[in-house]
């Protein structure tokens, strides 16, 4: 086993026993962790892997979501279905701006901006979608908070610590595997060289287009979990600007591209932003917009320092060799 | 092998084709010559399947291959070594070779052709995990002509291969190419070192602005007046 399966296989055992010794506060600071960790490995896989950048990528979480949640609020469909049919639109969004931006020839930082205004004008749709709530949002019946009912995806916030740890080893495999399948090297390929890519044969549309639809279908299903933890839904939330942005920088400051820089950005990201509050709190500071103004400028200070981010760097201080890890 | 007929290429509104027809035959070294400009990458990009003409028909194989996306036409056999060598510099020599193979036709033979590569290549053999941008600039042209091998290729066309290598090197690269026509390849060349490339073609044509001025066999060509005093500087 290597070091780098190690200090995973430690990180994981970890987060299994937190529950034991963690209070409420740190749990649920520790599934949000999870959360960005979960949804950046997703968004991993088109910018990091295949080199797509997605700068609307919330519409994939807002979709995901809300399709789940209306499905059980307006129909009772269990959540373990749901997530079927939520992954199922967003795939299919997915493919539609994906076949729209490449089939087109749109590349690079307009295809960003294309990203950013499906995922606006899906806000906007949202806004005005009375049966899904409009602006005043959608709100999940609470159920009880002692049972654990995975079915319905309803019960005790242990229940969604538990699922958010396991689909974060889920897609942490999954991205594992990817990287070493032809797919995954395809996509490589397409990264690092497009024109040589298609010279080789390799079709580019298509290897862009299953990476935009892998991606969108994950991303929902944590939009899924998204619905299901919060128990409601606004627009202006799940389709939002600034959530886009929140998914993305957990694997840049991490490291794109690397199976751990999720991880390890979401680590490193969440209780940043946590531990500022605290202490501009405690240090008395009331001025508006402090908080951000420190998280804004650690996250400069991290993309200076670590351009390539932190796991890179990391890894080559640990001497765990400049391999992909989980080898 | 290779017909191509009135083909028409654009980039916006400037043409860089106009009506270019000339044939390949079966088991040739084609050259095609011709000055910076004239139009021989978006010649070579055209009948890849990597730019779109507006008009003309290209024929590989007896197989209408016009617009067709690069994949399908890689998968056809038709493969290419492009201008400047393209390899993917921060992967390993092992893994360039692989994203050769990915193509339909050439993924069952892949670990037997491999073997051949290193056969053929042996420096690239001993260098098989290094990072590929860190070979020197001819064994980069190495790595990028045993890659196109991957795709089990039936013609292959070269894009300046002598381009920015020593004079040692520039006479390397041509053996191999020799060693690849003996051994069954169809080859199209094209290169601005119009001497040597026109020695080794049996047949061959000259593009000038976008246009075939001259379609011949290759000893023809470089007895011609307008050939040497234009290229040859005779």
């Amino acid at each position: 086993m290597s070091r780098q399966a190690i200090l995973l296989g430690l990180l994981l055992a970890a987060f299994v026993v937190a529950p034991a010794f963690a209070g409420p506060y740190l749990l649920s600071v520790m599934v949000v962790v999870m959360y960005f960790a979960y949804v950046g490995q997703a968004w991993n896989i088109m910018m990091g892997f295949a080199g797509q950048l997605s700068l609307g990528h919330t519409i994939y979480v807002g979709l995901g979501a809300y399709t789940a949640a209306a499905l059980f609020v307006h129909f009772g469909i269990p959540a373990i279905f749901g997530l079927f049919a939520a992954a199922a639109v967003a795939v299919a969004a997915g493919s539609i701006i994906g076949a729209l931006g490449f089939r087109f020839g749109v590349k690079g930082v307009y295809f960003a901006l294309l990203t950013i205004a499906f995922a606006e004008f899906t806000r906007i749709l949202f806004e005005h979608f009375t049966a899904l709530g409009g602006t005043g949002g959608l709100f999940l019946p609470v159920g009880s908070r002692d049972s654990f009912d995975l079915i319905h995806l309803r019960g005790h916030p242990l229940m969604f610590y538990y699922l958010i740890l396991a689909m974060c080893v889920g897609i942490f495999l999954l991205c594992r595997k990817l990287l070493n399948s032809r797919l995954g090297y395809t996509w490589l390929a397409v990264r690092e060289d497009q024109d040589a890519a298609a010279a080789l044969g390799i079709n580019v549309f298509r290897a862009k287009l299953t990476a935009v639809m892998l991606s969108a279908g994950l991303t929902a299903l944590g939009g899924v979990f998204f619905a299901f933890y919060y128990n409601n839904l606004f627009p202006n939330q799940a389709f939002g600007m600034n959530r886009s942005i929140e998914i993305i920088l957990a694997p840049i400051v991490g490291g794109l591209g690397t199976l751990f820089g999720p991880i390890l950005g979401a680590l490193i990201l969440t209780p940043l932003g946590e531990g500022i509050t605290a202490a501009t709190e405690a240090m008395g500071f009331k001025a508006a917009g402090i908080k951000q103004l420190c998280y804004g400028l650690s996250l400069l200070a991290i993309v200076k320092f670590l351009p390539e981010g932190v796991w890179p760097w990391l890894r080559l201080r640990l001497g765990l060799g400049d391999g992909e890890e989980g080898e | 092998m290779l017909e191509v007929r009135d083909l028409d290429l654009f980039y916006g509104d400037a043409q860089a084709l106009s009506g270019v027809s000339f044939s390949v035959p079966d088991g040739s070294i084609t050259a095609i010559v011709g000055a910076n400009g004239a139009g021989k990458t978006s010649l070579i990009r055209a009948i890849a399947g990597m730019e779109k003409p507006r008009a003309g028909t290209i024929c590989f194989d007896g197989a209408d291959i016009t617009g067709k996306d690069s994949s399908e036409i890689c998968n056809l056999g038709l493969g290419q070594v492009a201008e400047g060598r393209q390899i993917f510099p921060t992967m390993s020599v092992e893994d360039n070779l692989d994203l050769g193979a990915m193509v339909p036709r050439a993924r069952k033979l892949a670990a037997s052709t491999r073997d051949g590569v290193w056969q053929m290549f042996p420096r690239l053999l001993e260098r098989r995990r290094q990072l590929a941008g860190t070979l020197s600039g001819g064994e980069q042209q190495m790595l990028a002509i045993g890659r196109c091998l991957m795709g089990q290729p039936r013609m292959i066309m070269f894009d300046e291969p002598s381009l920015g290598l020593s004079p040692a090197m520039v006479q390397e690269v041509f053996a191999i190419i020799r060693r690849l026509h003996e051994g069954g390849l169809t080859i199209v060349l094209v290169e601005q070192n119009v001497a040597v490339s026109l020695h080794m073609a049996d047949h061959a044509c000259v593009l000038e602005n976008g246009h075939i001025v001259m379609e011949g066999r290759g000893e023809d060509l470089l007895g011609d007046d307008g050939v040497r005093a234009a290229y040859l500087g005779l």
